[in-house]
């Protein structure tokens, strides 16, 4: 994985801090043309792999990617699924088994039926697969070397004890697209606890990770504890805390932590992309030369 | 161990039930619900004990509490043979369908000294907290109006009936998505006495409202307006906001900002003249597990820690669900046509 990643919450109007803001971004970044300039704009600073939900509006954006094969040669993808809303409002508007009606591709008993008789079987994981196909159209033929479980589901699963779906989520993306899996949570420490107890070895686990110790359940100090003495490739996430911490201070903080593989971070502006790579590799410059020391 | 079963494992049951898993005070005695396809996924990847018939888990299982999270409808009833039994109860907002269904078992929940609890999580949200603590210090001063809203986009094409598109079974924007800015309003300022006047407007939905304009005047004398609409795709999610004007300052809050105005320096500590702003990042106390938010876990928590008798003065109780619920009987019968 690089070392930096580039989000999408500020192409999709997701700010955790002002409905303001997410307002100004959505008329923004209200042209598919804008996120690529975008994008282009965080190529420029060396940053090469877009962490992305499988919001609609992406398929668009890969289509750009998929036209200009030169110039995103290099470029990668971690999509990350399922873009929860869309599930969400359709559960709330027509039930759990109206959603999936909805969701699964075709027609829903008739998919079933034909990936055999799903239902009847009780094989739930081939429900799963078809939705992660669907979730997945739109990357084909573009290089999605990690696919990612949205933390909402990562940790419902967590909350009850499904650890067999994360299994399965691990199996099926390795084998149908040849992608490592990896799991967005709030809740780091105890996923990994599950994940080594279903067996998976070495997970990559993206969790907010920041100074203020936001969103970090169970505590910072665990956090650092676990960072610290556990085998896994964490990505931090919510690393400015939605705010509540400097760019400068919050960036020392993360690059100073061990185990961090990668740093996620979204931004609209080029200056902001600028001074948050740099300040990232300049850390990162000066923690090795401690470590040397 | 608080032992803790759940009768309906829809959208908000599940979340419940995920939270309660990983509830370190808590182990789940049992599952209910109707859907098979539901049922069938617990059974096999979860270790929850499943059941079709509510009362055979409650007989077989003997929870100390339960959480109800079925259609509304279904409440008043259900409710009232888990208080019989001794059971603690936490339901799903909104409380009840009709709002003399209520008043019988706020008294049965006392008698029996039950702990009583309607999830209407917005309480536990930082930036309405603080315009709480702000309110209960008199900080703006005489509150003269008040805006609540709430918008996003549930229902925003014409689709197939569920209970939620039925008015009988407690469907609508009004039970479903205005409840929750009632109560907020309840909570803040006062609860609604009269609506002089309101609209319901159906957007796509055939048989429900998809949007309600209401006026409310509270029985502290304030009048302000209420503002909700779920068929407005412009929204990601639902977003809640208040808006209270007061003789010395403003308040404008919604779940992720606060803006406080102050007409002058008299104000409270952390607060100066002017505008403040703080975030709910700040103002958000952390906890053990999270899963959508975190006042969803900590509505949970306040409902566990009573049932094991630490909890103080309750939140959302029975009582207050009552309040909301009259006022969306209000907010009906005062239909402008």
């Amino acid at each position: 994985m690089d070392r930096i990643l580039f989000g999408d919450n500020q192409f999709f109007a997701v700010n955790h801090i002002s409905d303001e803001k997410s307002m100004a971004q959505s008329i923004r970044f209200k042209s598919d043309q804008a996120i690529i300039h975008t994008l282009d704009q965080a190529m420029e600073f060396g940053i090469n792999t877009f962490m992305c939900t499988t919001h609609d509006r992406i398929a668009n954006i890969c289509e750009i990617i998929r036209e200009n094969p030169s110039k995103y040669s290099d470029f990668k993808i971690y999509p990350c699924m399922p873009y929860a809303h869309k599930y969400a409002n359709a559960v709330t508007d027509l039930g759990v088994a109206g959603a999936l009606k909805q969701y699964v591709p075709g027609n829903f008993f008739g998919s079933l039926f034909k990936g055999g008789v799903a239902y009847l079987s009780k094989d739930y994981e081939s429900i799963m697969e078809l939705l992660i196909d669907a979730e997945m159209k739109m990357f084909k033929g573009l290089n999605t070397p990690v696919i990612f479980l949205q933390n909402v589901i990562t940790d419902l699963l967590l909350g009850l004890g499904m650890k067999d779906i994360f299994v399965a989520f691990h199996q099926y993306v390795s084998k149908k697209y040849n992608a490592e899996a990896g799991f967005i949570t709030m809740n780091m420490p105890a996923l990994l606890d599950m994940l080594e107890s279903a067996g998976i070895r070495n997970p990559i686990i993206c969790a907010s990770i920041n100074k203020a110790g936001f969103r970090m359940s169970g505590g910072k100090e665990l956090y650092e504890q676990t960072l610290n003495t556990r085998t896994f490739r964490a990505i931090a996430m919510q690393v400015l805390a939605g705010g509540a911490v400097s760019p400068k201070e919050a960036i020392q903080y993360v690059c100073s932590l061990p185990n961090i593989q990668s740093i996620l971070f979204g931004a609209s502006s080029r200056g902001n992309i600028k001074d948050t790579a740099s300040f990232i590799r300049s850390y990162d410059e000066m923690y090795q030369k401690v470590d040397k020391i | 161990m608080i032992k803790v079963g759940l009768i309906g494992a829809g959208k908000m049951g599940i979340s419940h039930l995920a939270i309660l898993g990983a509830h370190p005070d808590v182990e789940i005695s049992g599952v209910c619900d109707t859907s098979k396809m539901v049922l069938d996924v617990l059974e096999k990847y979860s270790s929850f004990k499943c059941y079709t018939d509510y009362r055979k888990m409650i007989s077989e299982r003997r929870p100390d509490a339960v959480v109800v999270a079925v259609p509304t409808k279904m409440h008043a009833a259900m409710v009232r043979e888990l208080l019989e039994q001794g059971i603690h109860v936490f339901v799903e907002k909104p409380f009840c369908l009709h709002p003399s269904e209520a008043e019988p078992l706020i008294t049965l929940a006392k008698q029996k000294n039950l702990v009583n609890q309607v999830g209407y999580h917005n309480k536990w949200v930082g930036t309405f907290a603080e315009v709480k603590r702000l309110l209960s210090r008199n900080a703006i001063g005489e509150i003269y109006h008040f805006h609540g809203q709430a918008y996003g986009p549930v229902v925003v094409k014409q689709k197939q009936d569920t209970w939620r598109s039925s008015p009988d079974e407690g469907g609508g924007c009004l039970m479903d998505y205005a409840s929750h800015v009632i109560d907020l309003i309840n909570y803040l300022i006062s609860p609604v006495q009269s609506v002089p006047s309101s609209m319901l407007k159906s957007v796509f939905s055939r048989s429900v409202e998809d949007a309600v304009f209401a006026m409310l005047k509270l029985s502290n004398g304030v009048s302000g307006v209420l503002s909700v609409n779920w068929s407005d795709e412009t929204y990601r999610k639902m977003t809640t906001s208040v808006q209270i004007n007061g003789r010395k300052g403003k308040i404008v809050s919604d779940a992720n900002e606060l803006k406080v105005f102050f007409n002058d320096g008299e104000c409270p500590q952390g607060y100066s003249k002017g505008w403040n702003v703080k975030y709910v990042t700040d103002l958000t106390p952390q906890v053990d597990f999270y899963l959508r938010g975190e006042e969803y876990t900590a509505q949970m928590d306040h409902f566990i820690s009573a049932v094991k008798g630490d909890a103080g003065t309750g939140i959302n109780t029975f009582e207050s669900a009552s309040h909301t619920d009259r006022a969306i009987d209000l907010i009906r019968k005062a239909q402008f046509s």
